[in-house]
């Protein structure tokens, strides 16, 4: 084929470029089916739905443990000492600051919702176990208040927060949280 | 046959490249600078679309198996969960069947060129021997993935399939029930077929990069027949081949779209979307369109061990193209008795394809009895005398000669001067 | 006898001929008589909404046809690989989340085991599939007296009949995939007398388009028995196109989306094509026009 050494494009490398492009375009398109059939499915995510959880069984000073998105949730019914323990400490010394307040929904002091992932390497933490009134965790010695939060050992972050909302006094759901900004 | 130029890597990295893994350069002699007869028509595009569906088929075979559970309990309800709730899982799951479909049809077309222009014929005969052995590894491979959905047809067609090979002599029971891994066709057979399933392809691309090895040693076949004799005979395959396999390549596509996306069900059998069941046979059970010359075969014959013999002879006699015809002449273009008879040989095989979708009964299995005669009457028969015997047409000297005789006049004898065109 | 037959033969005129004569062996006359089974009518086919290359479900037919299983089919067929979830999606019913939520809820869902070990009842959810209306087969079978009602999740794919030579070739461009529906739509309104001198297997109804004329199912609907509050007639002819509709989806949930995305992908490969022959064209043109 004869080289072309013409210095405007031509018609014919009008051609080539849109087909290179339309080609490059389709390409790209096909990747998208194959990218996201790797997505949750419809079924695992509805599988992953909210969960409700009645509180009114879980007594006072107990701690029990539900499963969300397969990940164990820690319900903590706090007692007065519990709560008092928790908001007197210096806050802002913390490795991870943060106010009780911050931990728990307004108007609902003594419920405390965390999810039971220790933030070091991902062991369960224990309930009621270790110096802070809150959680140890066996694997390497983390220990938590009774707000989640890291006092001593090897995890840099405080217990997550699920999304989660009171639908009652006495109900909340685990998964959804409509009314918070934070 | 050396290439017009060899590749001269231009950036330091490619030149240090190049002395520890030549890549590049066996690709560019390979597909970019290698020497393809320059009269090749568009039956030559299938070897393309047969590289492509079997990436297709490996793509999409891999992410369903992401998400298919091979258990009996649990089969065919992850390949509803597959179309129901994965993300695009009904647009792959239906590309991977009717993939499978065109996969056959493009194989198809693609032994049909082979026995139109004597592609199978000296120095060939290697090349066409791996195709023989490729076309194997895909009926065995389909017949397995079509199990993996655990539907009525799924389980008889194993059933059926496996039973087949009790009728070797002696041997014939312990192989069925080591086959099985059982006592019927059941969980362990299913786990085994996927298993083989996932396998079979990535041999079937090793075999195929051996064909194309043998395939580059000698040469494209061209339709007249005629060796290339000068470079005037052949171009570059890129850009010339390759974009006309593209071109062909999305007329393919636009054919398997329109089943994918409008009639995706339509080569299927609607049994299959019935759940296994063991204790129920369908009323006909019928394979996919693809092996039904083959069931036309089998079943035309009255001796069960004659039919199993007929059903892998029909496959296997094909191994021997090269020998069983004798003539010295490759195109059927040049052959018109030949060509005669191998349309009708095209015509039994459909027609044998449609006996074997309709009930063993009365006329429908005479009907395949007189086309499996013609089957094997054509290449035992036929194809030796009409090498010693037919007279054929004077053959082109070279292949430029017929390209000129067939195209515009020679007159232009000089290429304008470059930019003029366009 | 070689020679005599060497003579010119057009290509295309010569493989017409063999391909009719491959056929005609095939087809013509010789469809055997089976003496054990007569072959039932083929449905008369249904105009359907979702029918075609721009076809797309009828929401509002899809209510009606749900409506028809709940009150009518559910009491014998189960839709075990749907989810009340499924309604709400788009495409279908489409009903609203809360709808969706609230259907759920009238269901009971066994559950468990609990702390002590049992099994329980609860109001379904919508992650939820559709609960069986007999705990297995068996227990079907006991409670119909031998017949098995088949799940209805895939009956509209799991149903055909054969339309033979050459519908199966025209069906193919008329893009003809509503076998099942039309089969539903026919054995619903299929029950009749059967023709004078006929024996019906005990416990059997005859019904035309039923293989082997002989049903093991009773006639399920009668005009009226289903309130429609939209309108629309409540016959047995209509109540046969909503189910059968409904039952399509149900089989088929992603419909809309295939031909939508179908419509987009051929657009797209026929541009592409179209780009690519024009490039080979202009690739040739040297080889073809000035061959040296």
């Amino acid at each position: 084929m004869t080289a072309i050494s013409s210095a405007e494009p031509t018609r014919r490398d009008f051609l080539y470029i849109a087909t290179a492009t339309v080609g490059a375009v389709s390409a790209a398109a096909t990747l998208v089916p194959l990218i996201g059939q790797m997505n949750p499915d419809a079924s695992t995510i509805a599988a992953g739905a909210p969960v409700d959880v009645d509180l009114s069984p879980i007594q006072s000073g107990q701690i029990i443990k539900v499963f969300w998105r397969s990940k164990p949730i820690f319900i903590f019914n706090r007692t007065a000492n519990d709560i008092k323990l928790a908001q007197d400490v210096d806050w802002q010394s913390l490795r991870d600051p943060a106010p009780d307040s911050a931990r728990i929904k307004s108007g609902h002091e003594q419920w405390l919702v965390v999810i039971g992932i220790c933030t070091h390497l991902g062991c369960i933490p224990l309930p009621h176990q270790g110096n802070y009134d809150g959680w140890f965790c066996p694997c390497h010695g983390s220990q938590y208040d009774s707000a989640g939060r890291i006092r001593q050992g090897p995890a840099p972050l405080n217990l997550y927060l699920p999304p989660y909302q009171f639908i009652s006094d006495t109900k909340i759901r685990i998964g959804e949280d409509k009314t918070s900004q934070a | 046959m050396s290439g017009h130029s060899t590749y001269q890597p231009q950036s330091p990295f490619m030149q240090w490249m190049e002395r520890r893994l030549p890549i590049a350069s066996l690709v560019y002699s390979s597909f970019i600078a290698y020497p393809t007869p320059r009269n090749l028509n568009y039956w030559w595009t299938f070897g393309g679309i047969l590289s492509f569906m079997l990436g297709v088929q490996i793509v999409t075979g891999i992410v369903l198996a992401m998400h298919y559970t091979p258990h009996v309990d649990y089969a065919f309800n992850s390949v509803e969960g597959i179309m129901r709730d994965v993300n695009y899982g009904w647009l792959l799951r239906y590309l991977h069947a009717n993939g499978a479909s065109f996969f056959f049809l493009a194989v198809y077309v693609h032994m049909a060129r082979g026995m139109y222009y004597g592609s199978y014929k000296e120095p060939r005969e290697v090349l066409w021997i791996l195709g023989v052995i490729l076309f194997l590894l895909m009926v065995a491979t389909g017949f397995m993935g079509y199990v993996l959905p655990w539907g009525q047809m799924s389980f008889w067609a194993a059933t059926v399939i496996t039973n087949l090979f009790s009728a070797i002599p002696g041997v014939g029971d312990p192989i069925v029930t080591w086959l099985w891994g059982g006592f019927a066709v059941g969980n362990p057979t299913l786990n085994r077929f996927y298993s083989l399933h996932y396998l079979l392809p990535f041999v079937i691309a090793g075999v195929v990069v051996l064909h194309i090895w043998a395939l580059h040693m000698v040469g494209q076949n061209n339709p007249t027949g005629v060796d290339p004799k000068t470079e005037k005979d052949t171009v570059a395959f890129t850009p010339y081949a390759t974009v006309k396999d593209a071109f062909f390549v999305g007329l393919f596509c636009i054919v398997f779209a329109w089943f994918v996306f409008y009639i995706p069900n339509y080569l299927g059998h609607s049994d299959n979307y019935i759940m296994a069941n063991p204790g129920q046979t369908p009323t006909h059970i019928v394979p996919e369109w693809y092996y039904l010359p083959f069931y036309a075969i089998l079943r035309a014959i009255p001796n069960k061990l004659l039919g199993v013999t007929a059903l892998g002879a029909a496959i296997v006699v094909l191994a021997f193209l090269p020998w069983l015809d004798t003539s010295r002449v490759r195109s059927a273009n040049y052959r018109p008795l030949y060509r005669q008879f191998l349309l009708i040989f095209f015509a039994a095989v459909i027609g044998l394809g449609y006996l074997g979708s309709q009930p063993p009964e009365g006329g429908y299995v005479i009907a395949a009895r007189i086309l499996t005669a013609y089957y094997f009457a054509y290449f035992f028969i036929i194809l030796p005398l009409l090498g010693l015997f037919e007279k054929t047409k004077p053959l082109p000297n070279s292949i430029s000669e017929s390209v000129l005789r067939h195209g515009v006049a020679a007159g232009a004898s000089a290429p304008p001067p470059s930019g003029a065109r366009g | 006898m070689n020679r005599a037959m060497n003579r010119k033969t057009n290509s295309p005129r010569s493989f017409i001929v063999a391909v009719t004569l491959a056929a005609s062996l095939s087809g013509l006359g010789l469809r055997p008589g089976l003496a054990q089974e007569a072959e039932p009518a083929a449905p008369p086919r249904q105009h359907w909404s979702f029918a075609g290359p721009f076809g797309t479900y009828d929401q509002a037919q899809l209510q009606r046809g749900f409506k028809i299983y709940k009150e009518v089919c559910s009491t014998c067929h189960s839709l075990k690989l749907i989810a009340f979830r499924n309604l709400a999606d788009p495409g279908g019913p489409s009903f609203s989340e809360a709808q969706a939520a609230t259907i759920a809820a009238g269901y009971q869902i066994t559950d468990g085991p609990n702390d002590q070990g049992q099994m329980f009842q609860r109001p379904g959810r919508v992650a939820d599939t559709f609960p069986p209306p007999f705990p297995n087969d068996n227990a079907a079978r006991a409670a119909l007296g031998g017949g098995l009602p088949p799940d209805m999740s895939v009956l509209a794919k799991a149903r055909s009949y054969e339309a033979g030579f050459p519908w199966f070739i025209v069906d193919a461009f008329r893009m003809y995939q509503e076998d099942g529906p039309d089969y539903i739509h026919a054995i619903l309104n299929g029950y009749a007398n059967p023709p004078a001198g006929t024996t019906l297997a005990a416990g059997t109804q005859y019904n035309i388009y039923f293989p082997g004329n002989a049903i093991a199912m009773p006639k399920p609907l009668s005009d009226g028995q289903v309130e429609y509050t939209d309108g629309t007639p409540a016959t047995v002819d209509q109540y046969g196109r909503d189910v059968a509709a409904f039952l399509m989806w149900a089989a088929e949930p992603t419909l809309n989306a295939r031909k939508q995305l179908g419509f987009q992908v051929m657009i797209f490969l026929i541009v592409f094509t179209g780009l690519l022959y024009f490039t080979k064209k202009r690739v040739w043109h040297a080889v073809l026009h000035d061959p040296e």
